[in-house]
């Protein structure tokens, strides 16, 4: 079974650091700082996420779980709407990224734990979290980017785009190239990352889970099911969204509404 | 034919005024007084109050994708949203016709856009809207990059499209070409529009 780890071992292995961070001093590069920030950060946080998800296991409740879902949720939306030079005013851009990929994430989850896993009980927070956590991560990459790709391509089209409205196009027509660019270039990475799994990268989860001592092939089918569960989530997200943010991105008169966005301090 | 009240925008203070088939006005003023303002808001590009009707015809009783068929801006900048010429138009023949008319090699529906001249992209872009065959066209500096032979030809092609029974809203920096063209001006400076 799985060997276990010593506080000592990763001091050992964070010694590799140090060589990360007397290069950067060499050579001037300014990265020692922030590498020592993101190496506490990243300690601290999983620390804290170790600890959360040791209760969790073991209080067994429903609420608490759908309660870290949430949060999860939460954070993602904050991350998309990071991610995006230009996002719309108000509500507008935190609420169609978050409720987008909660919707899109729920759904895909639903149907994992109900039919494939079926862990009992079903929203066993040992099989729920890592699986949301996986699905919520690429589906917020895939939301970011196209959000980011959609309000970016607007905003530098504007001509082309008023042009068509001008003609008398609709909003739809005179906004799908624009659309279609952004579900592109959103979902290339999760068909790219599908097309070179195990060949060039082993998946961490499928790793994880053979180190653990699961069998190679029950890991792989675990990781095959992560996948489509990933690319379907990533895929309904990023029409949602984009959708969403078209709608927002024009009115009722067929005008393209560049006046809903502001550009990022 | 098309009848103008109180129109206004955050920028344009509330215009009156009236534009008759077969009529031409001409706008003018300092740049940045409004006069893009007025015409796009004119073609409901940009949202106004006030009402706007096309003969006897709400603009706001219409579907505005309608009512920029009838009534067509063409941008002083314009916009392309595919690599060949030829996939912007909808009657690729009738549009080499009226490109021909206005100095346009033949075979420019085969080109891509990416080969195109500023004056030759504005030619087009006013092809563009004429092939529709808009009652009104609201034009902003049509022939602002052009030299004198094309200028002369877009004009030739804009009196027959008076001819035809089209209004026709010309945003110009050039007098010589108001005097040419319009039957009337009108004035704009600070979003106020006088006529005169």
């Amino acid at each position: 079974m799985l060997v276990t780890l010593h506080y000592t071992d990763l001091a050992v292995a964070a010694l590799l650091l140090l060589v990360n961070g007397g290069l950067s001093m060499a050579l001037d590069l300014g990265l020692a700082r922030p590498l020592l920030v993101a190496a506490l950060r990243m300690v601290v946080q999983l620390s804290l996420v170790g600890l959360v998800l040791t209760r969790l296991f073991a209080l067994e409740s429903p609420w608490l779980t759908l309660g870290a879902a949430l949060i999860m949720l939460l954070f993602a939306g904050q991350e998309t709407m990071a991610r995006q030079e230009r996002r719309l005013t108000g509500w507008w851009s935190y609420g169609i990224g978050t409720g987008a990929m909660g919707a899109a994430a729920g759904i895909v989850l639903l149907l994992g734990l109900s039919t494939a896993v079926r862990p009992d009980p079903w929203w066993d927070a040992r099989y729920a979290i890592p699986m949301l956590g996986m699905v919520l991560g690429n589906a917020m990459s895939g939301v970011g980017l196209a959000l980011h790709t959609l309000t970016a391509t607007a905003a530098r089209e504007r001509a082309a785009i008023e042009a068509q409205l001008a003609l008398g196009c609709t909003r739809w027509t005179a906004l799908r190239p624009t659309l279609r660019h952004a579900l592109r270039t959103a979902l290339m990475p999760t068909i790219n990352s599908m097309a070179a799994m195990g060949v060039v990268a082993l998946p961490g989860m499928m790793t994880g889970q053979i180190l653990s001592g699961v069998d190679p092939g029950e890991a792989v089918k675990y990781q095959i099911l992560i996948m489509f569960l990933i690319s379907g989530a990533t895929g309904l997200g990023v029409l949602a969204a984009s959708l969403a943010t078209v709608r927002r991105l024009s009115d009722r008169r067929h005008r393209l509404r560049l006046d809903r966005l502001v550009r990022r301090r | 034919m098309l009848s103008v009240r109180n129109l206004s925008t955050p920028v344009l203070k509330p215009a009156s005024f009236q534009l008759k088939a077969g009529e031409c006005v001409a706008v003018q003023g300092r740049s940045g007084s409004g006069k893009s303002v007025l015409l796009r808001a004119l073609a409901d590009l940009d949202p106004s109050s006030g009402e706007v009707c096309l003969n006897g015809d709400r603009r706001d009783d219409m579907p505005a994708p309608l009512w920029r068929r009838r009534v067509t801006y063409v941008a002083a900048e314009s916009g392309w949203w595919e690599d060949r010429v030829g996939a912007h138009f909808a009657q690729p023949d009738r549009a080499a016709a009226l490109a021909g008319a206005l100095g346009l090699p033949g075979d420019v529906m085969g080109w891509p856009v990416a080969r195109l001249s500023t004056g030759e992209r504005q030619r087009l872009a006013l092809v563009r809207a004429l092939v529709q065959r808009p009652e009104v066209l609201l034009l902003d500096e049509p022939t602002g990059p052009l030299d004198a032979e094309a200028t002369e030809r877009v004009e030739a092609l804009l009196r027959a499209e008076l001819v035809r029974g089209a209004g026709v809203l010309i945003v110009t920096h050039a007098p010589e070409q108001a005097v040419r063209l319009a039957h009337r001006h009108l004035h704009v400076a600070d979003g106020v529009v006088t006529e005169g």
